[in-house]
């Protein structure tokens, strides 16, 4: 039985995954392993009255889905959760943008951890991940797997013979498994080499997309590659195909670009990496997509060795906490918000108050 | 043909199975269109080959009448789903499964057949479901009427429920 609480605010302070560099960190920053699952009986999301979208709020809150690694779920209810605890999940990668903007009843249920999450009507009545750091998609799998296991024990799910597992969007069917890793290209793109990975991406099947999933852009050169092939492949063998061919050949790639660039032009690749980290140390105002920039210099210069006074992990954290809903968090302001007033999108994103604030907290941490 | 309209005195112009319940349909022109028919146009030749001309489809073409496009479960029609990308329930898929044939196989390089895990399907699984479901109904409507000694067992129950279903 999940715990409930209309707060995010109970979350930890940052994500667990985002602070461990987990294998091949250097190029791999996060594996994910999602499933959508739906119950029988009940019209898809899109179809369901409110009445019952609340019904499958309340079966799924019922279920006995707790497994033995002590994966108490923090259940956060989100019509009665506010904007900016909205935009916190989201920020850490626990809900969608669709799920963040929606207005009817959804909420998500979330591990102790925080590596195992679960959107309740988003698209599909349940869409549960699994988040790790690094190159990890086998141990996200398995967790993931086990947890449907247990929803499976216990829910009738939606299936057909031929198509496997139904869902909302019949371009999802079958097996119903998103596999995806969140890689940091800042080599393919410095050589001019990303257009190339997507033309080779669409061949495979495979979809290339920016920090923050389906329609973001590419802030601080990350970039989330995924399977778009549900159906006619069983899972393990997707995985396979993922952790022994095209997630190893892309960090390959990756790391040829970053060699070709310290031969080439090392004294160019330096200058941006210590350019990126002066800018940082001394800006008193920071826009977003100006820090997720120069933050993504750094990390390259830590991963090639060039900065070696600055851990993977403090750069790893401040690119979550440079995000508006986090940097609010961390750092309430003192000065004139004695009484918080409720937070619009526009205001939270990128006023001056949050620039200098965003500034300030990254010119601490990463101060000499 | 001498056939009258289901719903009203008119001759009935279109003549089809619902192949969901089973049923003769027979239509008037009206009828049909409301029902979300597409009728044969009855055009002057020289507007049929014009019309061809600007047709990017054979598909298309106005010849054809279309088998009918709701889902029986849940009312969705397959034109909210060419809108939306997203179909109404899991009855569409057969409902609208000759459609969807292509859609599919499209979006996933020509595969047909699922291959992977499946959930269990077992009766019994479908009837804890439904008991479930039924009690979260009476539990809600004991909490409106403010029955909260019944909404109390109800709620024990579901946690019986619960516990027992995970041992």
């Amino acid at each position: 039985m999940p715990r409930t609480g209309t707060h995010a605010v109970k979350l930890k302070q940052t994500g667990p995954w985002i602070e461990h560099s987990g294998p091949d960190a250097d190029v791999v920053v996060s594996s994910r392993a999602r499933l959508a699952r739906n119950l029988s009986g009940l019209p898809f999301v899109n179809q369901a009255s409110d009445a019952e979208k609340r019904e499958v709020l309340q079966l799924v809150q019922t279920l006995p889905l707790a497994g033995d690694r002590s994966e108490e779920l923090l259940w956060i209810d989100l019509q009665q959760s506010t904007p900016e605890d909205r935009r916190l999940l989201f920020e850490r990668h626990l809900v969608s943008r669709q799920f963040l903007e929606s207005d009817s009843p959804r909420a998500v249920a979330i591990a102790d951890d925080e590596q195992l999450s679960v959107m309740v009507n988003e698209e599909d009545h349940l869409r549960m991940q699994v988040l790790l750091p690094g190159l990890n998609l086998e141990e996200a799998w398995r967790r993931v797997v086990d947890f449907d296991r247990r929803l499976e024990k216990n829910a009738d799910i939606a299936a057909h013979p031929r198509w496997g597992y139904l869902t909302a969007c019949p371009t999802n069917v079958g097996t119903a498994i998103r596999f995806s890793v969140m890689l940091h290209l800042p080599g393919l793109r410095l050589t001019n080499e990303l257009e190339r990975l997507r033309r080779a991406s669409n061949d495979l099947d495979l979809a290339v997309r920016g920090f923050y999933g389906e329609g973001s852009d590419s802030s601080g050169d990350f970039y989330q590659v995924s399977n778009q092939l549900t159906l006619g492949v069983s899972e393990t063998d997707l995985l396979a195909t993922f952790v022994g061919e095209i997630v190893p050949r892309i960090v390959t790639y990756e790391r040829m670009a970053r060699d070709i660039l310290i031969e080439r032009s090392s004294t160019l690749l330096e200058d941006r990496v210590y350019r990126a980290l002066g800018t940082l140390r001394s800006a008193r105002l920071l826009a977003i997509e100006e820090s997720m920039k120069h933050l993504s210099r750094v990390r390259l210069g830590i991963t090639l060795g060039l900065l070696t006074d600055i851990p993977l992990g403090t750069v790893q954290r401040l690119f979550l906490e440079v995000q508006p809903a986090h940097l609010r968090r961390v750092q309430p302001d003192s000065i004139d918000d004695t009484a918080l007033e409720p937070v619009t999108e526009d205001r939270l994103l990128d006023d001056e108050r949050t620039r200098r604030r965003r500034a300030d907290m990254v010119r601490s941490a990463l101060s000499e | 043909m001498n056939t009258k309209c289901d719903h009203c005195e008119k001759p009935a112009e279109v003549h089809e199975i619902d192949a969901i319940k089973g049923v003769h349909v027979h239509l008037c022109r009206e009828h049909a269109v409301e029902a979300g028919f597409q009728v044969p146009q009855s055009a002057p030749v020289t507007d049929l080959l014009t019309h061809f001309a600007t047709l990017q489809a054979p598909s298309q073409s106005p010849k054809r009448v279309e088998k009918p496009t709701a889902c029986g479960n849940c009312g969705a029609t397959f034109a909210r789903f060419r809108k939306t990308g997203l179909l109404g329930c899991p009855d569409c898929y057969e409902a609208f499964s000759k459609q969807l044939d292509g859609v599919i196989a499209r979006s996933q390089n020509g595969a047909s057949n699922h291959t992977g895990r499946v959930p269990d399907r077992s009766s019994a699984l479908i009837d804890l479901q439904a008991l479930r479901r039924s009690l979260i109904e009476e539990l809600d409507r004991a909490v409106a009427s403010e029955q909260y000694e019944r909404a109390a067992s109800l709620r024990d129950r579901l946690h019986t429920l619960a516990s027992e279903s995970a041992e």
